[in-house]
């Protein structure tokens, strides 16, 4: 499947989760939020909820930030 | 000053100097100048992690959430929805309710469009969230941002990062008397004595960024700062005395020759 993570197509195999993903690009669960196709995440669905073909992943996560800049 | 503790929304804050975290030259350096300001709220933006660099690290490996209350912020959105987007993001990124609350009018000024602000306000604290937003030196927003639910607010002595001090102290003067929710003078900082004003006037917490990151020694402003926002709150709370035109003496007139 192709899904799009942070605006980069990807190609995935499936199924893929949502806690596969994050370790697949060595993230840690409690440190990011994540937003599919405009919809954030609960955290505690990461382990179980399904990517699918077509959809937009956005992983975030707190940067230095005070001021906008 | 343990016995003269901060509480916003039920929290107890040690200090009041709040720090940013951004515009330093890497992790270690924010590290260490947060530990100097002795600042327990250290505020963070929020954005896209790096999926290409698997090395790249997280600022809170640096920043121990049990140590500090993590406090994010909207920087950057100029719209009411992108506000709530971003806080939603914070909230499910992070572990707290906690979000400064930041919609940003003009590029030029980053001065927060207040109208968008309340719209957003209203929003975030009807799905729970504590909202300590970043606003003009209005005192009429002020009161209306402490009306609708915010437990802080938080106006601006001048332009983020312009570091000119307090451009308008009267007005924030009449927004500590106006509101009965804490005041925290958020953005333009330039220098110690900036912090110190601002709590001597009778604010109840200062939030600056670029002073200390933007500093030559970023470490050793900290400090400063640490100690300005100290002392000024110690000076608010002796009582200054009244000015007067013409001297008085402070030796007594009795012995003399």
């Amino acid at each position: 499947m192709n899904i799009v993570v942070n605006g980069e197509q990807r190609e995935a195999a499936e199924p893929l989760t949502v806690a596969e993903l994050l370790s697949t690009l060595g993230l840690r669960s409690e440190q990011v939020a994540v937003e599919i196709n405009l919809k954030i995440l609960d955290r505690g669905d990461f382990l179980t909820w399904n990517l699918h073909d077509g959809d937009k992943v956005e992983i975030l996560s707190f940067i230095g930030g005070g001021c906008p800049t | 000053m343990n016995q003269d503790p901060l509480i916003i929304a039920g929290r107890t804050f040690r200090s009041r100097l709040w720090v940013g975290t951004g515009k330093y030259q890497n992790f270690e350096e924010t590290r260490k100048a947060i530990e100097a300001s002795g600042a327990d709220v250290v505020t963070v933006a929020v954005r896209r992690v790096n999926i290409t660099d698997h090395k790249s690290e997280n600022l809170l490996d640096y920043l121990d959430p049990k140590k500090y209350t993590i406090l994010p912020n909207t920087a950057g959105c100029y719209t009411v929805e992108d506000a709530v987007r971003y806080s939603r993001l914070a909230r499910a990124a992070g572990v707290s309710d906690l979000v400064k609350l930041e919609v940003i009018g003009d590029e030029r000024t980053l001065f927060p469009d207040t109208a968008g602000l309340i719209e957003a306000a209203k929003i975030l604290i009807a799905e729970g969230f504590v909202v300590l937003p970043y606003t003009n030196d209005d005192p009429i927003v002020a009161k209306k941002l402490a009306d609708i639910g915010c437990p802080a607010v938080m106006p601006l002595a001048a332009p983020i990062g312009s570091g000119l001090g307090i451009r308008n102290p009267y007005n924030l003067k009449i927004i500590m008397e106006t509101v009965n929710v804490p005041v925290i003078v958020d953005a333009g900082v330039g220098t110690a004595s900036d912090a110190a004003l601002a709590m001597e006037y009778g604010a109840d917490a200062v939030l600056m960024n670029t002073a200390i990151a933007g500093a030559k020694d970023p470490l050793m402003m900290a400090t400063a700062m640490r100690y300005a926002v100290d002392a000024g709150r110690l000076a608010y709370r002796a009582g200054r005395i009244p000015r007067k035109l013409y001297a008085t003496a402070s030796s007594p007139i009795e012995g003399m020759l």
